[in-house]
């Protein structure tokens, strides 16, 4: 499988960062930094992953499903995250979550038909302070009202 | 950059290079006094250095409260392993924004706490485990070492000393539960989440089996101030048996949520009528969570009085765990907190244990079907009787991070919950609260 040089050498620092005989150790990140470009972890990903970290594809297929941020099927162009625990409850969260739900007409977890935005409800993303939160991809948002999303949203609409 | 205003009733000891231009810089980090501390300690023995940080009484700030200088001293520093640094950058419980603050205006602070343990416990090498949805802080973490390397701060014979030490940034992919010491331990090593048994404890069996000091990203910052200044004058900022300040992360119902440095033992009143500018809109205080979501939720009676230390919330039966304080006004619906507390455990629940899988499970249940108005007040039994059955009987401490809550909502706020069942809910909390 051919990734682009810089993720190559991502692979390879990583694969270095760790004691001896411990590659094992890189595979998370590995699939991260792999995902970012890919869209998502594909089956060819898994295999190549469990190839130079010397596990089974099976070891690595079970590692994935336990961390929410890895994922098999591609999400939207933008994955909009919001989320919706306590502190941001406490600034409605959730009704921004709802909003942003009917604003993109799909449902958590959703991708919109022509695949530029994807929507989920997430867990405390350390912005607690600053709520309500939206993370798009990596970036965050901070004390958003149903007002900064549209405008937010829209933006990111027109920049395709 | 900073997120919100500091306030005039902070004590500037781990953030006083916050809002410097360039802070994250190695130039800003040495013009202040940057890794004299480490060039401090290297002249010193590892037992002086240990014994510096007991004498500062710092406490770990990722939750615990465990004191840091004794959790070193356990590591065995003759064991033919290798030993390693783990610095806990996870930062996912609900409330807690503080290490994010740190790690982003000050990273090489950091660094240089990494380096002194790295001294006090002959380990060479480290690794900064940070939670996968900061990867701009990756980015900036990643910066602060190639500077530090190319500046001869990190890798052989650094700045002459002889000591050796690499420092390496390791990314998570989203889970709460890998902020547990061994959970993360475990996810260092490329596997699944799931917490290890203890004994052995990480000091003695940690990163790949091997001693390890692990800690949370405020507590390794602390440790230059503390070489620098002195154990004695850090325990002086605090309370008699916690030193220092704590970072505090003020959010929900309060006019300046943001990140505050404050002295250990601030009182509550004044964090929240002072610090924070009051509850919007003149509204009551009804409920107080000190750090965190896992702790036993306050009434606003039991804040009567209250500081900000470890002591003050144990007799409270509470705890100051992360600093991330949550303010609850008079109009907040207990039954929705509790609902949204319970689906965010039963999420982050590993799997791993039968009590806090199904514990966390039915909560959730009976928290939905009581907020979806088919509960009943048997039901408000069950919460409590379920949530006590978990204590103390789960692997790793997530399951009593669930039931302290829990059972502190349905003690403390029984009349609410007896009141919604009589159908006197409040209106704005129904049909929300979506998915997850
Ligand atoms: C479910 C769970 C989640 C935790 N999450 C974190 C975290 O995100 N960051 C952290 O520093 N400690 C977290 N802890 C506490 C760690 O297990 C550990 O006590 C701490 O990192 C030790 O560092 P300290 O002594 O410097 O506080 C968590 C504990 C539990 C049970
Ligand atoms: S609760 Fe939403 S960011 Fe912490």
């Amino acid at each position: 499988m051919t990734f682009s040089p810089q993720l190559e050498a991502r692979f390879a620092t990583l694969l270095a960062s760790y004691p001896p005989g411990r590659e094992r150790s890189a595979m998370i990140p590995m699939l991260l930094y792999a995902q970012d470009e890919l869209g998502s972890v594909t089956d060819e990903l898994i295999a190549e992953v469990a190839r130079r970290t010397g596990v089974t594809p099976l070891q690595v297929d079970e590692v994935i499903s336990y961390y929410t941020m890895l994922r098999r099927k591609p999400a939207g162009k933008y994955h909009v995250q919001v989320c919706t625990n306590v502190s941001c409850l406490l600034r409605d969260g959730d009704r921004l979550f709802e909003h942003a739900c009917q604003k993109l007409g799909i449902e958590n977890h959703g991708v919109t038909a022509d695949g530029q935005f994807s929507i989920e409800e997430v867990e405390c993303m350390g912005a607690c302070s600053w709520a309500p939160a939206v993370q798009v991809n990596y970036e965050f948002h901070h004390d958003v009202t149903p007002d900064k999303l549209d405008r937010l949203l829209d933006e990111l609409k027109e920049k395709r | 950059m900073l997120y919100n205003p500091p306030s005039p009733l902070e004590t500037k000891v781990l953030s006083r290079r916050f809002g410097l231009p360039d802070s994250a810089a190695i130039g800003t980090y040495l013009a202040t006094d940057g890794y004299q501390a480490f060039l401090k300690a290297s002249k010193m023995t590892p037992a002086q250095i240990i014994d510096e940080i007991k004498a500062s009484n710092l406490r770990g700030r990722g939750g615990a409260g465990f004191p840091t200088g004794m959790k070193w001293s356990f590591v065995p520093r003759t064991s033919p392993k290798p030993k390693y640094i783990v610095v806990n950058g996870d930062e996912g419980e609900p409330g807690t924004c503080k290490d994010r603050v740190l790690m982003e205006n000050d990273p090489h602070s950091l660094i240089e706490g990494c380096l002194i343990a790295g001294l006090a416990v002959d380990a060479h090498a480290g690794y900064v485990y940070i939670r996968g949805e900061y990867r701009y802080l990756i980015e900036i973490l990643e910066k602060a070492l190639a500077e530090a390397y190319a500046k001869g701060w990190l890798g052989k014979n650094i700045q002459g000393t002889g000591f050796d030490f690499d420092l390496y940034a390791h990314t998570g992919a989203g889970s709460y539960e890998c902020g547990e010491e061994s959970a993360l331990l475990e996810s260092l090593e490329g596997k699944r989440g799931v917490p290890r048994i203890r004994p052995p404890f990480p000091a003695v069996s940690g990163a790949f089996q091997c001693p390890s000091v692990l800690n949370n990203v405020e507590t390794f910052c602390a440790v230059p101030h503390i070489l620098l200044g002195g154990g004695k004058a850090f325990a002086d900022l605090g309370v008699p048996k916690a030193g220092g300040t704590k970072l505090t992360a003020l959010s929900g119902h309060i006019n300046r949520p943001g990140v505050y440095e404050l002295r250990l033992g601030f009182p509550v009143r004044q964090l929240i009528e002072e610090v924070g500018g009051g509850i919007p809109n003149g509204k009551k205080l009804k409920a107080f969570i000190p750090g965190g979501s896992s702790c036993p939720i306050l009434t606003a009676a039991e804040c009567e009085g209250a500081t900000m230390d470890y002591d003050s919330m144990a007799s409270r039966k509470s705890m100051l765990g992360s600093g991330g304080v949550i303010i609850m006004d008079e109009d907040t619906s207990m039954v929705k907190v509790g609902l949204r507390l319970m689906r965010f455990y039963s999420h982050e629940s590993c799997g791993w244990c039968i009590p806090c899988r199904e514990g966390t499970t039915w909560l959730t249940k009976i928290m939905t079907r009581f907020y979806d108005g088919n509960g009943s007040r048997a039901d408000i039994d069950l919460l409590g009787d379920i949530a006590k059955n978990m204590l103390g009987r789960t692997f790793c401490p997530l399951g009593d991070a669930a039931a302290l809550p829990m059972i502190s909502l349905v003690e403390k706020f029984r009349d609410e919950f007896e009141d919604y069942l009589k159908g006197k809910r409040r209106e704005e909390t129904s049909g929300r609260l979506v998915t997850v």
